[in-house]
């Protein structure tokens, strides 16, 4: 086993040790629970970095080592069928173990003042152990099935989280909602698992994609489709999974919802590691996608991405707008990857990761603030978390407000920036997809800069609302203090990573940068040439035979990463650098204008905003309540469920319980024939023969007098009649 | 008129017949242990009667003798049996003695 696979799996038990540590040591822990999560947490950081560190400068070919988990012997027609299980490091996987544990480890350090005095504060230390372990899970593993398992424990400790305040109404339903859309998007991908393993009797990446590579069989087919087909059916379902995880329309609902959770564990679940757990599945079946599927892929990105930004342009809420813009940068990885910019997916991923989780603990650096404020003024009734009860907070909280202000220019793609190179490179990306594949494709970079528009503009919304212009509640303000350093030292820790410099030496040039050029390199794809996206067929460059294998088995069991791309993906990677300068110069536009925008409405001309407001009434109260889609699917799926379950409570009370009332009753009046019968006939019976035997034995009783000299008189009658007889016989 | 077996057998069931219905009218116990013997002498007498006048010879004596004997056991038993009924029902009165009825 190499010396790194032996680190990982010591970090995957690190944060599990640290929840079983906690969680039956409640009691004795209580507000020290911090003090076991983080060092162990820290641990786990360290080697992190030191496999990321040694995986991207010495090591280039894929580890992977894998152990026979469950045997099914020799199954007949398929011969040895085992599932085997391991860990596979990659580029990708180091760079998330660092992302996961570093985020963890600042989450864990905020929450240490941010939760000091929770009634349930060891046991939110307990679950963020098994968050991480969960999701670590998900990072290593080499196989889809393992992948799977960690998926729903981060699901289920998603769950325990948001639900952390259970005794209110709203984290109790928010948790509810969040498992069981999650649960939807699921089944798709648990179906899509079963039709790849069905078939290749391996939930192994390299070795499905290897499966693939060698040609499809012909028996790989879902409901009659052809296997080319099936293949995209599989890519879609299992993308299904990243629909739900990664809050994707249609299932995007349970994100902004489950900002009812601790404002730290939003930072860590539901903006920076879960949610980009989609991604990161996205990016581990990239090389099985098919040209359709792609597609697919790219146009719910897109439409997720905007949904989410024109709906965060209204809301007042300084987390839902948070929760709405982390959708809506979740939609633009996925449409990333969909249009084939995997490296710029990627690179997202882990840029979003670092200043979204930076502006959403800034945010709950002034929650908490806002918070204790109003608590000293025993205000229980203002919203802590309503922006327009804030205002000049960076005057009271400097350190919140520059972090968050530097966050929310990576975010609006300001050069020099992290947000500005990821973002730019999507937008190449989608642009030169939409010219190569044409058709509704054509859409996808306008939305693209469209969103980039809409967000800059309510990011910045959000800064001016809550960090500039003048205080709305004088008195709030007054009471507002900085927060802590164990709060502030994350921010500025991560707003430190929200700049250029980790992931490439020049500013404006991301694709030569070292994240892109090397550490997150597009892999191939393997899928059969004719399912590769239409425009490579036209090119005429389909005389090129198919891409030579993407993963060479070496005689170790290491994959070799050096690949071939297939060759759409060339064509896609010439046409993105022949529209990146433009691209740039359009983004930086539109970042500008979203920023000028927001400056003019709420700093400048403050009466504005509600003026528009007015003017556009329906248009603002359709974003102002999402599109509507909670009362649509109230209404279409809960309500037609509801209705069902209340059909099926009238069969029930009326049909079922009516046949079995009606065989009761049935019972009841044969029973009372029945009985009538008994006491009448049957008893009757034997009461006249009882009575007979009765009146016999009266009769016979009056002779039994109980005297002798009756019993004597009697005799002697006998013997006269004995005498009387022999003496008439005589005669 | 010559005094035959006839005339014995007449006064044998002369008393058996005074015996049966001391036996069954009496209102005193003792009285009906007298209408016992008056039986046994009935029967007595006409053991005697065919010892004179019939085949039986000194067979009939004997079988007298053993009645007589057999009587005297027997009325020392009745009496005891009476001296019991007067304890327990301060009665002689057979007609009250009725508990054989239940």
């Amino acid at each position: 086993m190499h010396q790194l696979i032996t680190f990982s799996l010591i970090i995957l038990g690190l944060p599990m040790l640290s929840f079983l540590i906690i969680i039956f040591n409640q009691k004795r822990l209580q507000q020290k629970a911090h003090l076991v999560g983080l060092p162990i947490i820290g641990t786990a950081l360290a080697l992190a970095i030191y496999i990321c560190y040694s995986k991207l400068s010495g090591i280039h070919e894929t580890l992977n080592w894998s152990t026979k988990w469950i045997s099914f012997g020799n199954v007949p027609g398929v011969g040895e069928w085992n599932i085997t299980t391991g860990i596979m490091i990659d580029n990708l996987t180091s760079i998330m173990l660092v992302v996961v544990t570093l985020i963890s480890f600042l989450v864990h350090l905020f929450s240490s003042k941010y939760m000091e005095g929770d009634i349930r504060y060891s046991r939110y230390f307990a679950y963020l152990g098994i968050f991480t372990f969960s999701m670590l899970g998900i990072v290593i593993g080499n196989n889809l099935f393992a992948l799977y398992i960690f998926w729903e424990l981060v699901g289920f400790s998603s769950y325990s989280l948001i639900s952390h305040w259970y005794e209110k109404p709203g984290p109790q339903l928010a948790s509810k909602k969040a498992f069981i859309v999650n649960r939807v998007g699921d089944v798709g991908m648990w179906t899509g698992l079963m039709l790849v393993f069905g078939t290749f009797h391996t939930f192994n990446f390299s070795d499905i994609f290897a499966a693939i590579h060698s040609g499809l069989p012909t028996n790989f087919s879902l409901l009659g489709l052809s296997p080319e087909a099936t293949l995209t059916a599989a890519g879609v379902l299992i993308f299904c999974g990243a629909v739900g995880k990664s809050a994707q329309f249609p299932l995007h609902v349970w994100l902004p919802d489950a900002m009812e959770g601790p404002t730290p564990v939003s930072a860590l679940i539901h903006a920076a590691t879960m949610v980009a757990a989609g991604v990161y599945l996205v990016c581990r079946i990239f090389p099985m996608l098919t040209g359709d599927a792609m597609l697919v892929i790219a146009l719910v990105g897109g439409l997720t991405s905007f949904i989410a930004a024109t709906t965060a342009l209204t809301q007042n809420d300084i987390k839902r707008v948070l929760a709405y813009s982390t959708v809506s940068q979740l939609g633009y990885m996925i449409m990333a990857l969909g249009v084939g910019a995997f490296s710029a997916g990627f690179f997202h991923l882990t840029t979003h990761a670092m200043f979204k989780a930076c502006l959403f603990l800034g945010s709950g650096s002034v929650i908490h603030a806002m918070h204790h404020s109003l608590h000293h003024l025993h205000d229980h009734h203002t919203d802590p978390q309503d922006m327009r009860n804030m205002g000049g907070l960076l005057k009271k909280m400097p350190i919140t407000g520059y972090t968050f202000i530097i966050a929310t220019l990576a975010i609006s793609g300001i050069p020099l920036m992290s947000g500005f190179m990821s973002k730019d490179e999507i937008l190449a990306g989608a642009t030169a997809y939409s010219s190569l594949q044409g058709g509704i494709a054509t859409l996808l970079p306008w939305v693209g800069f469209g969103v980039a528009m809409m967000t800059a503009f309510y990011m910045w919304r959000q800064v001016f609302m809550t960090f500039f212009g003048k205080p709305k509640m004088p008195e709030v303000y007054a009471h507002i203090h900085e927060s802590p350093k164990a709060m502030v030292v994350p921010l500025i820790i991560l707003a430190g990573l929200s700049f250029w410099v980790w992931y490439g030496a020049n500013p404006i040039d991301p694709a030569n940068g070292w994240f892109m050029k090397s550490w997150a390199e597009t892999p191939a794809q393997i899928v059969p040439h004719n399912t590769a996206p239409a425009f490579a067929m036209h090119e005429g460059s389909s005389a090129k035979e198919v891409a030579g294998p993407a993963h060479e088995m070496s005689e170790h069991g290491k994959v070799a990463e050096k690949v071939e791309l297939m060759p759409h993906q060339e064509m896609l990677e010439h046409k993105t650098h022949e529209v990146a300068g433009m691209g740039m110069i359009i983004s930086i536009l539109c970042a500008i204008t979203g920023i000028a925008l927001a400056w003019f409405m709420y700093l400048k001309n403050t009466a504005l905003p509600d003026k528009i407001a007015t003017m556009f009434a329906p248009l603002y109260r359709f974003s102002l309540n999402k599109w509507y889609f909670d009362e649509l699917y109230e209404f279409a799926f809960v309500g037609s469920f509801m209705l069902f379950a209340r059909m099926c409570s009238w069969f029930d009370t009326n049909i079922v319980d009516g046949a079995v009332n009606g065989v009761g009753k049935v019972t009841i009046v044969f029973s009372k024939l029945n009985g009538w019968f008994d006491k009448y006939i049957v008893d009757g019976l034997v009461n006249l023969t009882a009575g007979i035997t009765q009146l016999i034995g009266s009769m016979f009783r009056s002779v039994q007098t109980g005297k002798i000299q009756t019993y004597l008189a009697w005799t002697m009658a006998g013997v006269v009649v004995v005498f009387a007889v022999l003496a008439l016989k005589m005669l | 008129m010559t005094i035959g077996l006839n005339h014995f057998l007449f006064i044998g069931a002369v008393l058996f017949v005074l015996g049966i219905f001391s036996m069954l009218y009496r209102r005193n116990v003792i009285a009906v242990l007298m209408g016992v013997e008056l039986i046994l002498n009935a029967a007595n007498i006409n053991f005697i009667a065919f010892s004179r006048y019939g085949g039986v010879n000194i067979s009939g004596q004997m079988a007298a003798i053993f009645v007589i004997v057999v009587a005297a056991g027997e009325a020392a038993v009745a009496l005891a049996i009476v001296l019991n009924i007067y304890k327990n029902f301060k009665s002689v009165n057979p007609a009250e003695v009725d508990t054989l009825r239940d």
